[in-house]
């Protein structure tokens, strides 16, 4: 396998949608090329900074608007307040 | 690298839907605090601008709030929220369209085939000419620095729609990819190669930053 065609796998391989052959034949690749293990460790880290995006802070004042129209559709539909 | 990955892995249980329907606040707020990253980051694919990008996560959660009596819960809490919200985003990125130039209707989504790697950083046999270098190695506070996290988010936002939407729903709201695959109608295939690319894009700009 070649380097070029690996990197276009990385992702069918981190998804696990690579036949078991295939598979194999990846992790063969990857356990003697240095270069193909730093580019699988970058796509992950990239997912993992993708992944911190998720902690934006709210602001406030809308928090307080989303809090306020559910409170009233708690009201409006019967419910204790919890 | 040891990162946190808040938006991903967490299996809630139904449990979450039931304090909702019981009128639970702190629950309510929870979600509204764990989805805004991704959802702002959804919408802003659409809209181009901050503001109305709030104004569409605010109106998905109103319509959350609406339809909550009526959510069965057949779907995942996670995929009915996205759901909504996807809708919303891309009816008001129609709206606002109507008011560009004619031009930017038509313009061709880049980067859609070909290779996701500069075929230069291979030799003539395919492999590695330059190799990619470790980011374990380098200084933890470049690495995790905000401007790192500013210049991510910048990198989503301008990927094409289609890449877009799939590295926001994956790897920022954390939805499995069948429910991916499921709302936005496309094959599983299809979604890891949009995935991919964006992955790949995301990647590079790390990487010309980071080196």
């Amino acid at each position: 396998m070649k380097c070029r065609d690996v990197v276009e796998l990385m992702t069918d391989y981190l998804e696990g949608a690579l036949s078991e052959a295939d598979r194999a034949r990846f992790e063969d690749h990857i356990a003697g090329c240095d270069g193909c293990r730093a580019y699988l460790e970058q796509l992950r880290a990239t997912r993992q900074f993708a992944g911190r995006l998720a902690s934006e802070p709210v602001p406030e004042s809308l928090q307080g608007e989303l809090l306020n129209a559910f409170r009233d559709w708690r009201t409006a539909s019967g419910k204790k307040s919890l | 690298m040891s990162i946190v990955w808040p938006g991903v892995g967490e299996q809630r249980h139904a449990s979450e839907l039931n304090a909702l329907k019981a009128g639970d606040e702190n629950a309510f707020s929870a979600l509204v605090q764990r989805y805004h990253g991704a959802l702002i980051r959804l919408a802003m694919g659409y809209v181009k601008d901050h503001a109305i990008a709030e104004d569409v996560v605010q109106e998905t959660w109103l319509t959350c709030i609406r339809r909550l009596d009526r959510f069965e819960g057949r779907s995942s809490l996670k995929t009915w929220i996205f759901g909504i919200a996807l809708n919303i985003a891309r009816s008001r990125g129609r709206r606002e369209r109507r008011m560009l130039p004619f031009a930017s209707f038509f313009r061709r989504e880049p980067g859609s085939s070909g290779p996701t790697v500069d075929p230069e950083r291979f030799g003539g046999d395919g492999m590695w000419k330059t190799l990619p270098t470790s980011w374990s190695n380098m200084p933890e506070e470049r690495v995790l620095g905000q401007e790192t996290m500013v210049r991510v988010r910048d990198a989503i936002d301008v990927l094409p729609p289609n890449q877009r939407e799939v590295i926001v729903l994956r790897d920022i709201a954390g939805l499995e990819a069948s429910e991916v695959c499921g709302l936005l109608s496309i094959s599983p295939e299809n979604q890891r190669v949009r995935l991919h690319r964006a992955r790949a894009t995301v990647r590079k700009m790390l990487e010309d930053y980071l080196s």
